[in-house]
């Protein structure tokens, strides 16, 4: 049995493992780049790494929560090797702490805050519906962790409804939980983030109003290495391809304004 | 002791809603436990596992179906909107629904071992005296059982008080509302307030140990100093 076999198995063999000689250059290199990555920015995070791992050939594992939830975890060891907050002060501060890697910030999206409903009438063009009498529960990220929870809570006292609209806040400990609190229709209205209800360029279902963005400060969404990310390939390969026009290009679909 | 005044704000919510969670649990969970304890029926073993699966089930999956059921496309929200109620989440009232769901089985366990341990014998001799279905109920059984009642109560008063999964799904982190001890310790470490989590942590821990510590204490002690 054993003599019979062996004379054809080894050229099988043989040509097995040259077709694995021939894949290695591809399989060698290829490594995994653990990104946490700000609730907004849970949509196009997914689009981005199924781009990014076919162009690659490197793996993506994105962690999804609020900035500053993400910012607490960092700081206390969590192996990510890239952070994209939803603001420019907490990968500063990282940088400052020397927990990310000096001169690897940049802004690779700026955020839209947008009021939204999850009823196709409930929002007006304007606005208004804010100083509506039967208005109903209005959601909100935590601001001390989400800052499109802040830009929410500056944007309410631009438009002098903070006082009016505090009974009606409920609180979401992350963006991604605040526009569940709106999808659900547990609350009426909600500030959220407009990557998280656009697509392609299109609002995908409800209705929004987009306030202006004066009235808020800007939401410059910066990306870092981080420590753990220095000597990784893929991580570096990765912050390359967000600042690329391909990258760019994709990120903007999301209603990112960049 | 250094608490914020937010910080009482959530421990004296906290307190209400687990007393109220208990008292509702007492109305609900007895007799519930007593028809557990005494039926044939077909439904005693679904129902059985039924009341078992908040001890299983993560809290999140408790929190998601609360969220979407009580909304107001779920049937249970709809049904709270007929009768004037609105909707439970973001309310001191869905934090209580949450809670009784999510503590049932602290109250309904103890109080059927008790029953089950009592067998039927005390109530065959009760009803030899004439004593009528409620009599016995109130007068045999509940005393016989009140280790197991106050076992379920403390249980499910404590086990309310540290309760955090369903309430963040549905609570809506209202400061007097809904925001509990549990998710203002959350909130301190999230924000990186870490001296503050530590205090409100410490004091729950301690009230933790001292209910686990009374009970023990409780329970080891003779029949006769008990009573």
């Amino acid at each position: 049995m054993k003599d019979r076999c062996m004379p054809t198995s080894r050229p099988l063999l043989k040509r097995f493992t040259a077709a694995l000689l021939a894949l290695t250059p591809w399989i060698a290199p290829a490594e995994t780049v653990q990104v946490a990555v700000a609730a907004n920015f849970a949509e196009p995070i997914k689009a981005i790494a199924d781009e990014w791992q076919r162009a690659s050939g490197h793996t993506l594992n994105a962690t999804v929560g609020a900035t500053g939830k993400l910012y607490a975890q960092i700081r206390n060891g969590a192996p990510f090797d890239v952070f994209l907050a939803a603001n420019a002060q907490v990968p500063e501060t990282l940088e400052a702490e020397g927990l990310a890697q000096p001169g690897s910030r940049f802004t690779y999206a700026r955020g839209q805050l947008v009021l939204w409903s999850a009823n196709a009438r409930r929002v007006d063009a304007q606005g208004d519906v804010l100083r509506r009498a039967d208005l109903g529960k209005l959601a909100y990220a935590n601001p001390k962790t989400a800052p499109y929870g802040a830009a929410a809570v500056q944007l309410m006292a631009a438009l002098g409804l903070t006082e009016a609209l505090t009974p009606k806040l409920v609180q979401g400990e992350s963006i991604g939980q605040t526009y569940a609190f709106v999808f659900t229709g547990n609350a009426d209205v909600g500030f959220v983030a407009l990557s998280q209800i656009f697509k392609n360029g299109q609002l995908k279902s409800g209705s929004m109003w987009r306030p202006p963005g004066n009235l808020y400060a800007p939401i410059e969404q910066d990306a870092v290495l981080l420590k753990r990310g220095a000597n990784n390939p893929a991580a570096r390969a990765f912050m390359q391809w967000l600042k690329s026009p391909e990258g760019q290009t994709l990120i903007r679909t999301y209603g990112y304004d960049i | 002791m250094g608490l914020t005044a937010s910080d009482l704000q959530a421990i004296g919510l906290t307190l209400q809603v687990a007393a109220l969670t208990t008292a509702i649990l007492l109305l609900l969970g007895v007799p519930l436990a007593w028809w557990l304890a005494r039926t044939q029926s077909f439904w005693r073993k679904p129902v059985g596992a039924l009341v078992a699966l908040p001890l299983v089930l993560p809290p999140t999956v408790i929190g998601f179906y609360l969220l979407v059921l009580m909304g107001p496309q779920g049937w249970v929200g709809q049904w709270t909107q007929a009768l004037g109620l609105g909707t439970l989440p973001f309310s001191f009232g869905g934090l209580v629904v949450g809670s009784v769901i999510y503590s049932t089985p602290f109250m309904v366990q103890p109080v059927l071992n008790a029953m089950q341990a009592m067998g039927s014998r005390p109530l065959e001799v009760a009803a030899t005296l004439r004593a009528s279905p409620t009599d016995r109920f109130f007068n045999v059984v509940l005393p016989l059982c009140k280790p197991g009642l106050i076992t379920g109560a403390v249980m499910s008063f404590a086990h309310t008080v540290g309760e955090f999964g369903v309430v963040l799904m549905v609570g809506g982190n209202i400061p007097g509302v809904t925001r509990m001890a549990s998710v203002q310790i959350y909130d301190h470490v999230e924000a990186l307030e870490y001296a503050d989590a530590h205090r409100l942590a410490a004091v729950m821990l301690g009230f933790s140990f001292m209910v686990l510590l009374g009970l023990q204490i409780w329970k080891t002690e003779p029949k006769g100093a008990a009573a």
